[in-house]
């Protein structure tokens, strides 16, 4: 047992990689919120007045809401007053493409493994970055713009692509949404806005990658990605912010809009700093993600593994409209020390013929708290709607929780849907015989981790598959219990 | 005479009632107010809203003339049971026929033998407690074994709008054995409010089962707490099957409180017309070395709904423990609905937890298979539908009773569905 403690001991001191934090001149929003600060944004962005009106009418809305309490998560109450809601790194003019990004910025990525330079060359993904609010630089634009796809900051969309991003903003996750959709519709600074033509395959992975550097920020993106008919893109995000004591907001909204015949395919590693292990600081990762498969024959697939965050509160969903359409959802949730995860999808079939799975794991460990919460809606005409879900949690030491909450409603009797969940642990016999080829304990863990989030890391895109198993690997590394 | 309102009801429900000093229960209801749709654990099933909609002012039910003959008239055929009746809610011990080797004591207004924590303060079991007027109290001494069930007839005509409350305590010594069946017999087609409540308490090595059967009128309103506290190595059966009534809500939890428990619940729900029945459950494993084991299935036509939410806590003590679950659905027509939640929370980690729920509609090749073989459509649908509810009454132990329920079951499935 002694050698356990001290293997656990190894790992609970293990310390987040991406914790430091870079002394870069930033362009800051006065501390505190309201209708002037939401202003001053728009102006600072040179925002056309429509898309103002639309943030001051989300605003209005979000001062009647009230913070949602549902969820299986505790965190103290968040003064939304004591948060900067713009942060944007100081540059003397936009740049145009990134040899003329200031390179102190360039550095933070490549810190981050993220070389914006070096991938430009070598892996063929188009990355779009966003530092704290705003985007600093998008690779491989013009590869794009010749097959006619659109993938820029969103800021940039506004200007060159006003009427993409009036027809689709907000399409899919109304202002009124939920209490942070709505706050991040007022105060949103940035993200990335991806526009695939009709008929067009996206050649690359596209990829967003998030960091928040500043302290008391909160991050409130906004990505929009619209395939149109036929079209097909993957799409990948990754996010880390630095090691701080105070709480971080991310609130983050997703929209993806699938016409006729359309594919996304959306993968994220999510790694933000999840706080020390006695549970302080860490970023509260409060979310909104969801797609519509607005055409028939349309599909979008969810692919998340979430490691990082103090408080995760996502629910990445797929409106089933178009009939045959198809909504997937694949998940690795894992938790340890004092993280907290709420996290799970809603699958809404209104189309004919619809399908959807849901495969999710959970693993937690140390004091953590890991929740699955899903819905599965099967509306009146929905004939023929077809599910499986399957929730999975593994639990590691005697004093981690993990919860499943699915919703299962069904109004149409020609569906089929099917729900299982198990929990366990790593079984005593599975470790042994192991041991007994030869294999370490700790490798054993991680051979029997792998293996129980295959069917999950199989549906990531190959670069992002490599850095997901490390990931795995080390939030696990010998939390042998 | 007012109507009842949302903004009334709790008034007109204590005034209509006499209060029976349980001043902690009505405070319970002041505090959380009857739930609507907007609480999380009646978000689906608004009894709130239909009492509401159904009553137009309460009062609490008064018992009727009833005979030695409508008792015997009542009791299910061929059963050979101990009996006791409660008339319209309260306690008649007139007409009971109560046998040997148990005790069967009358518990006035605001007494209470024992008080089982019921986990989220639910106002309708607090209802129940400020309201009840002849309860019982049945306590099974050390060691005993009662050789036949115990059958509590729940005799109920009401006028419009009256309120049942019957209350019942079973206390179980060490080693003993009993099997409980409650049913209540409706005397008529009129709208009443059945609020119940059934609480049981073993001490160790007890095993105890309790049916419910509820095929009362289709205009019946009911919330029924069944409320359960096990010790070392006992086991405790329930087995609800619900046939007929308006809005049915069942709670039914049980917690299990030292090593070595058992607890199986099963339930049953065949559901036509505008039948809603919600069964919620819930499983506490507080100590290690328990077993749950949960089967819930039901067949939903025209527009009935059905409402499943199955709880399962597994505490950081209770180790080693083995926790199933499992919720099957037929719906048979376009206008029927499921909402099904099975839930799990676990804080142990060397347990084996697992649910299982599906939804979906009989298996035509199967059906194509009877009547290739000369079996009408019909005949073949009655015949699959009931090898699929077979599986929850198998599990009956007593043999009368469980003749009694396939009974039921064949001639709803035979005309109904």
């Amino acid at each position: 047992m002694s050698k356990d403690n001290q293997i656990l001991e190894e790992f609970t001191s293990k310390e987040y990689e991406h914790g430091w934090s870079v002394n870069y001149e930033a362009d800051e929003a006065p501390i505190g919120l309201n209708e002037d600060i939401i202003r001053w944004i728009s102006a600072k962005k040179d925002e056309p007045q429509w898309l103002l009106d639309w943030r001051l009418k989300a605003f209005r809305a979000w001062e009647k809401m009230t913070e949602p309490e549902w969820a299986n998560v505790h965190y103290p109450n968040i003064d939304l007053q004591k948060l900067r809601y713009y942060s944007a790194p100081k540059q003397s003019k936009k740049a145009k493409n990134l040899d003329e990004v200031d390179p102190e910025l360039l550095q933070i990525y490549e810190r981050l493994g993220i070389s914006l330079n070096e991938q430009k060359r070598l892996q063929g993904i188009a990355v779009d970055a966003v530092l704290d609010s705003v985007s600093v630089g998008t690779t491989f634009k013009e590869t794009l713009g010749k097959l006619g796809i659109v993938f820029c900051s969103f800021s940039e969309a506004v200007h060159s692509h006003p009427e993409l991003i009036k027809k689709y903003l907000g399409s899919v996750v109304p202002m009124t949404d939920n209490y942070y959709a709505a706050l991040n519709s007022a105060v949103f600074s940035d993200g990335s806005f991806c526009y695939i033509p009709k008929g067009v395959r996206c050649p690359m992975e596209l990829s967003t990658y998030f960091r928040i550097n500043a302290a008391n920020t909160g991050q409130f993106e906004r990505t929009l990605i619209v395939a149109d008919e036929g079209s097909y893109c993957s799409y990948l995000e990754g996010c880390t912010a630095p090691q701080r004591d105070e709480n971080q907001l991310h609130a983050a909204v997703v929209e993806i809009y699938a016409a006729k015949d359309a594919e996304v395919k959306y993968s994220t590693v999510q790694n933000w700093y999840p706080g020390d292990k006695n549970g302080k600081g860490g970023i509260y990762n409060f979310v909104t993600k969801r797609g519509i498969c607005a055409g028939d024959n349309s599909k979008i697939s969810w692919t998340q593994v979430e490691t990082g965050s103090a408080v995760t509160w996502k629910y990445p969903s797929c409106i089933l409209k178009g009939d045959n359409s198809i909504g997937e959802f694949y998940s690795v949730a894992v938790t340890n020390n004092y993280q907290q995860a709420d996290t799970g999808t809603k699958m809404i079939h209104i189309g004919k013929n619809t399908k959807s799975r849901i495969v999710s794991k959970g693993i937690s460990a140390g004091h953590s708290q890991n929740s699955y919460r899903g819905q599965v809606q099967v509306m009146k005409r929905a004939h023929n709607a077809r599910n499986f879900s399957q929730c999975d949690s593994l639990l590691m030491g005697s004093k981690c929780g993990a919860h499943t909450f699915p919703y299962i409603d069904i109004q149409n009797s020609t569906a089929k849907v099917e729900h299982e969940a198990t929990t366990s642990k790593i079984g005593e016999d599975q470790l042994f015989y192991c041991n007994q080829r030869g294999i370490a304990t700790e490798d054993a863990v991680a051979l029997i981790v792998n293996g129980y989030a295959k069917e999950v890391l199989n549906q990531l895109p190959m670069e992002f598959a490599v850095e997901a198993q490390k990931l795995l690997a080390l939030t696990l590394e010998g939390s042998v219990g | 005479m007012t109507t009842i309102t949302k903004d009334n009801i709790i008034d007109s429900l204590l005034s209509s009632v006499q209060p029976n000093g349980n001043s902690e229960a009505v405070q319970i209801i002041r505090d959380n107010g009857f739930p609507t749709n907007k609480h999380e654990e009646y978000k689906f099933t608004n009894i709130t809203k239909r009492i509401e909609n159904k009553i137009q002012a309460f009062q609490q039910a008064k018992p009727f003339y009833l005979t030695e003959e409508d008792v015997t008239n009542a009791i299910i055929k061929n059963l050979d049971a101990d009996v006791l009746v409660f008339n319209n809610g309260q306690f008649s011990s007139e007409l009971s026929r109560i046998g040997e080797g148990y005790s069967v004591s009358t518990i006035g207004s605001g007494e209470s033998p024992f008080t089982i924590k019921d986990l989220y303060g639910d106002s309708y079991l607090a209802l129940n407690n400020a309201s009840f007027e002849n309860g019982i109290y049945i306590q099974i001494p050390k060691n005993k074994v009662l050789d036949k069930p115990v059958l509590i007839l729940n005799l109920v005509k009401a006028n419009e709008g009256q309120l049942i409350t019957p209350k019942i305590w079973i206390d179980c010594a060490e080693n003993t054995e009993a099997v409980f069946i409650d049913q209540a017999v409706s005397q008529d087609e009129e709208t009443y409010f059945l609020n119940g409540s059934v609480e049981i308490r073993t001490a160790a090595n007890s095993h105890i089962h309790y049916y419910r059967v509820q095929i009362q009128n289709s205009e019946a309103l009911e919330v029924n707490n069944l409320l359960t506290d096990i010790h070392r190595d006992s086991t405790f059966t329930s087995f609800l099957l619900s046939l007929e009534g308006d809005m049915i809500r069942n709670n039914v939890t049980l917690n299990l409180l030292d090593t070595g428990c058992e607890g199986n619940m099963y339930g049953l729900y065949l559901l036509g017309g505008k039948t809603h029945v919600d069964n919620h459950t819930n499983v506490d494993h507080t100590k290690p070395h328990c077993e749950s084991n949960e089967l819930y299935k039901g067949v939903l036509t025209d527009k009935s709904r059905g409402v499943f939410n199955g709880k399962i806590f597994v505490r950081e003590d209770a180790q080693k423990t083995n926790a199933f679950q499992q919720n099957n659905n037929i719906l048979l027509s376009d206008e029927a609905t499921i909402n099904t939640k099975p839930q799990l929370e676990i804080w142990a980690d060397d347990v084996k937890c697992s649910h299982g729920c599906t939804t979906g509609q009989l298996d035509e090749e199967a059906l194509f298979y009877l009547q290739a073989r000369g079996i009408d459509k019909d005949q073949g649908k009655a015949l699959l539908l009931y090898a699929f509810a077979g599986d929850v009454i198998e599990h009956v132990k007593i043999e009368a009773f469980k003749e009694y329920c396939i009974d039921l079951v064949q001639k709803k499935l035979g005309t109904n569905f």
